[in-house]
């Protein structure tokens, strides 16, 4: 039961209303509408174009194609892939498969909320790092492992994934 | 100068171990004209222990280098350029030379993975060099009618890979004989359970056995579509499956009257998941394509007779796809030759945790567990004790080592309570707590059950608590058999899978490490140190240099000391967060 990841509007960055819906929007749906079994393939598209699901998207959806806002809003907060809150300009996921918690993967975690002074799921409020746990990124022999955007950082420990941040906040900076 | 072939492994933990840094270095080096080599790519080798992987091969023979980062492929390549011959202290494999790693392959017996690592999963000549599709050309060419082709999967004794080990043969003769105008076959592509990525590995090595084995499941029950329903959390394997169901159609091995035979019409395409562990079991994974909630269903009425759309629909393993055409190529008799008596052929291992030699390690049934560990995977890191391995993840449990002459088949393993599972073997040796590792798989499964049935989502839930108590050092008698008493009604009392299996890393525990369990409750201890609220943090003297890091590092300003003098740990301030222990640099704080 994924309850945390109902809507919470908690800050200026977090607010909904001001995300402006795109034309990129009409072609997903474009390409989706009418076809069966498609509100996953819908909300993936929707998710890769603003990064998370937003509530005007919905909406939107809704209106041109009669799907149910309650099917969709059942469906994203089924699964984990999608997002209900806009996410930060870098996406950490810390990898708490089995092999990354034998070698613990806590340790990384932790000392990664710590340098950011956010919890797991939160973002910072510069809005440039979100934190999440992940449950298996398949790197297991590379354990702990942590994926930062597109790359994965393997055989980590709290000191060498404080160094890797450190490196993206400082480039962040410059 | 000899011409060399250099080939770089650019599987996902390649990649991630930097192996697209060396690819991208050789393909620079190729326009230097003191360099002369054929660079070509492939997927996952199987040694991930040793990733980045590149091998190396002339006419005089061929050298796997493992650990191969720019400047050491700098090394190799000037070796091999310059003198003609391999750089043999970083050959981790060669047929003639005698290196750690053989051990590593020879003691497995590639089937499934037989073009894994060999091939370039993007090239369709080398698949077909490598006899891609000649399993269904021989089908159709011999015109072996369907009812011999499914004898040949129940002949071969093969069962379902994903863990259950449902008989494959039987799977397909239910679904053969369920009549409509549509059919479909369905690969389980939703490698859920943390820890395994076999999976992953066979997609993004060699994508177009598991195309074939769909193929020749549609041929023999008369399948009109097919779906292969993928974690979105493997991007590399979605890519390369796309490519080879591109490919495939090109060549009229997808699509209408394919292999020149008309009204044989079957397609495939790819669905990503969203990433639910339930959608694993097969009506969740219906579901989930149908695009709703990935919920189970009751069955009856199974897949066989109404799965997707209602349809007759087949769903197998991506492990068993890939063994299908070589039971046709090479006969069913070859295949049961290896194995037990119910268990026959090989089976993937994802080899990890505190294990030397972690990787892919295809090795035939009846194997004991003692051998995968200490002959192919080189025993414990660190030489430290070997206390368990778990199998089957979170629907699994814990073989301990007493047992570890425990033969790998599905019978033998079930017996000991853990089950064979997709394929995760995760070796934990003296300081993994096993109270810790019940926990966190129960915590994987209250996340991941999907609610529908009350014993999975509140069982699961109350089971949890218990275990964070006693983990907490807040355990109380009792807590043992309550634990019991609550997994043998959830496994009673739950619709699916999920469900029916989520107490077992617990109950797996207990068998076997009932008094680590007893320490955390009754003594407040935790044997191999890892539960926080347990553990006694104190200054080890000799070590301790008076750097002052963790006294600045403590929350609760509970380390004193002078600078340059030993500090001290005041037990009654003390939160037990471990901040000292992961900050200092001498090693000096001593966990008791």
């Amino acid at each position: 039961m994924r309850i945390q990841r109902i809507y919470v509007n908690n800050s200026e960055a977090n607010d909904q209303d001001k995300f402006v819906i795109t034309n990129e929007l009409d072609e997903i749906i474009a390409k989706y509408k009418g076809k069966k079994g498609s509100i996953i393939p819908l909300l993936q598209g929707v998710q890769a174009v603003f990064g998370f699901l937003p509530r005007a998207a919905f909406e939107k959806i809704a209106e041109e194609t009669g799907l149910e806002l309650s099917d969709m809003y059942g469906v994203a907060t089924f699964y984990t892939q999608f997002r209900l809150n806009p996410v930060g300009k870098h996406i950490i996921k810390v990898c708490h498969g089995t092999a990354c918690h034998v070698q613990n993967a806590n340790a990384v975690s932790e000392a990664l909320a710590e340098e950011l002074k956010i919890k797991d799921g939160e973002t910072t409020p510069d809005g440039l790092f979100t934190l999440e746990s992940v449950a298996c990124l398949g790197c297991c022999s590379l354990a702990p492992v942590m994926m930062i955007d597109n790359d994965t950082y393997g055989k980590l420990n709290n000191k060498s994934a404080l160094k890797v941040l450190r490196e993206i906040a400082k480039k962040e900076k410059q | 100068m000899e011409k060399i072939k250099i080939t770089v492994g650019l599987g996902s933990c390649g990649i991630a171990a930097g192996a697209g840094k060396t690819y991208d270095k050789l393909i620079e080096w190729q326009q230097d004209v003191n360099y002369n080599f054929e660079l070509a790519k492939t997927s996952c080798i199987g040694m991930c222990f040793n990733e980045p992987l590149v091998e190396v091969s002339s006419n005089q023979g061929s050298w796997l280098y493992g650990a191969v980062d720019e400047k050491r492929m700098q090394e190799i390549l000037n070796y091999h350029s310059i003198k003609n011959e391999p750089l043999t202290k970083y050959v981790v494999y060669s047929e003639n030379l005698d290196t750690p790693g053989k051990t590593y392959f020879d003691g497995q017996v590639k089937i499934a993975l037989r073009n894994c690592g060999y091939i370039d999963p993007e090239n369709m000549n080398e698949a077909e060099a490598s006899g891609a599709y000649n399993a269904i050309k021989k089908i159709v060419s011999e015109k072996l009618s369907a009812d011999t082709v499914i004898q040949m999967v129940l002949d071969s004794g093969l069962r379902g890979r994903g863990g259950a080990g449902f008989p494959t043969g039987k799977k397909w003769q239910f679904a053969k004989s369920y009549s409509g105008d549509e059919k479909y076959v369905i690969c389980n592509a939703d490698e859920g359970d943390p820890g395994a990525f076999m999976d992953r590995s066979l997609l993004e090595g060699d994508p177009h056995s598991v195309l074939e084995g769909m193929i020749i499941c549609a041929y023999s029950i008369g399948a009109t579509g097919g779906v292969i329903y993928c974690r979105a959390e493997y991007p590399l394997a979605i890519i390369r499956l796309n490519i080879a169901i591109e490919q495939s159609r090109s060549k009229g091995y997808l699509g209408k009257n394919i292999f020149g035979l008309q009204g044989f019409n079957f397609d495939i395409y790819v669905k990503e998941g969203a990433g639910a562990f339930v959608c694993g079991e097969e009506t969740a994974l219906i579901a989930s394509i149908e695009g709703k909630r990935g919920m189970p269903n009751k069955r009856p009425p199974f897949p066989a007779e109404a799965g997707l759309w209602g349809k007759p629909t087949n769903i197998n393993n991506v492990e068993t796809w890939a063994n299908i055409p070589w039971i046709i190529n090479n006969g069913p008799e070859k295949y049961a030759a290896y194995g037990t008596e119910k268990s026959k052929g090989t089976k993937v291992f994802a080899l990890t945790g505190k294990i030397k030699n972690g990787g892919l390690v295809e090795v035939p049934m009846g194997i004991t567990v003692n051998e995968i560990i200490f002959k192919l995977g080189g025993g414990i890191i660190g030489d430290k004790q070997f206390k368990a391995v778990q199998l089957g993840g979170p629907s699994g449990g814990c073989i301990p080592a007493h047992l570890g002459e425990t033969l790998i088949d599905y019978d033998s393993v079930q017996a000991t309570g853990a089950i064979m599972g997709s394929g995760g073997m995760v070796v934990m040796d003296e300081t993994t707590c096993m109270v810790d590792i019940a926990r966190f798989f129960l915590d994987f499964t209250v996340k991941e059950s999907c609610g529908k049935c009350t014993f999975c989502r509140i069982g699961t839930k109350r089971m949890l608590e218990i275990l964070e108590r006693i983990c907490d050092g807040q355990g109380a008698d009792g807590d043992i058999e309550k634990l019991e008493e609550l997994g043998h009604q959830i496994i009673e009392n739950s619709l699916c899978g999920l469900g029916q299996t989520a107490p077992n890393p617990v109950l797996s525990t207990i068998r076997y490490f009932r008094n680590e369990y007893e320490a955390h409750i009754y003594d407040k201890k935790c044997p191999a140190k890892v539960c926080k609220k347990l553990i006694t943090y104190m200054v080890d003297e000799e070590k301790c240099t008076g750097c002052t890091i963790c006294a600045v590092k403590c929350p609760t300003k509970a380390i004193s000391g002078e600078k340059k003098k030993t500090h001290f740990v005041h037990q009654e301030l003390c939160i037990k967060c471990g901040a000292c222990f992961s900050n200092c640099n001498f090693d000096a704080i001593r966990l008791v």
